[in-house]
């Protein structure tokens, strides 16, 4: 089963890379592009014989590794 | 004593933090991260650079190795840590230390001198050290901006759980400087340690400030942690 990881920083939590794009844009005649917030999209297969077992492997690997939780918000989707 | 200095693939430092203790006499051994077992040190100290290239967050995969769960039992039965620079990263996601370091608020990777004040003296690397002392040292890193949740600022504070905070030469402290306080941590947070004090985390490089030869003012002021860990 094809698995998608969308992580994201919480809201509030300082996103300088969001800030150098959106500097950039400004500076480039993209000033209609404001709050741009930059995060991570993480594709991988899980071997699963069902949905539930599926999402609750990926739901321990983003606890464990692919979000810190102080600063991010994971969303999982499978298929 | 005995110092393990654990390698990462991509750990820069850790011929700096072997010299730092070698010179003051200490028996220094390199364990490999693939390893698990630390070989029975009194110290351990997780050096600088960049494990595992930084990829997906600074200090992230290093919390896999399989030398990861031997550190965390020498931590959790008391024993000294110290972690520089992505070695305080990876404390930091290992969860042995709060918080996380986030890029520094102005997107640029520093690499300059900076000055920090001793605001703990309570651990193993500042209990020989004066409240409020000055040390001068490099950092250079990307990713030094300390960042967590009010409640854990709040109660490292309360607790006495900073143990360095960025400072000016003369030691004033000023959150909003970014002379003083370049890569924007909260409350100009410069290294803290765990509650019980045997783990601590910090930015600067002291194990590039412990000889005069180098040259600049205070060249030597990280000495005093190195000599401090391993005094009675």
């Amino acid at each position: 089963m094809r698995a998608q990881v969308f992580v994201r920083l919480k809201p509030g939590v300082l996103d300088v890379q969001g800030k150098a794009i959106e500097r950039g844009l400004a500076e480039n005649d993209f000033s209609a592009i404001t709050n741009i917030r930059v995060g991570k999209l993480i594709e991988f297969d899980v071997a699963a014989t069902n949905a539930d077992k599926a999402h609750q492997i990926v739901e321990s690997v983003c606890q464990k590794l692919l979000a810190n939780t102080i600063i991010e918000n994971y969303e999982i989707k499978l298929g | 004593m005995k110092i393990s200095v654990v390698v990462f693939p991509g750990s820069n430092c850790d011929h700096d933090v072997l010299h730092a203790y070698g010179l003051l006499g200490q028996e220094v051994q390199s364990i490999w991260h693939r390893e698990n077992d630390l070989k029975k040190p009194d110290i351990v100290v997780l050096p600088g650079g960049f494990s595992h290239g930084d990829y997906l967050r600074t200090g992230a995969l290093a919390k896999l190795s399989p030398v990861m769960p031997a550190i965390r039992e020498f931590a959790e039965r008391g024993g000294p840590v110290i972690g520089i620079c992505n070695g305080f990263q990876i404390l930091c996601e290992t969860g042995l230390l709060p918080g996380v370091l986030l890029q520094n608020y102005r997107m640029k990777f520093l690499s300059q001198f900076v000055h920090f004040k001793v605001e703990n003296t309570k651990t193993p690397w500042t209990k020989t050290l004066k409240k409020g002392q000055v040390i001068t040292a490099p950092i250079a890193h990307g990713e030094g901006n300390y960042f967590t949740d009010p409640e854990t600022l709040a109660r490292l504070e309360g607790e006495g759980q900073v143990v360095f905070r960025y400072c000016s030469a003369a030691g004033i402290v000023d959150h909003s400087s970014s002379s003083s306080n370049p890569n924007g941590s909260m409350n100009s947070i410069a290294g803290i340690c765990n509650s019980r004090g045997n783990v601590v985390g910090l930015m600067p490089h002291p194990e590039r400030a412990i000889e005069k030869i180098v040259g600049w003012v205070g060249a030597d002021s990280g000495r005093a942690m190195f000599e401090s860990s391993v005094a009675a």
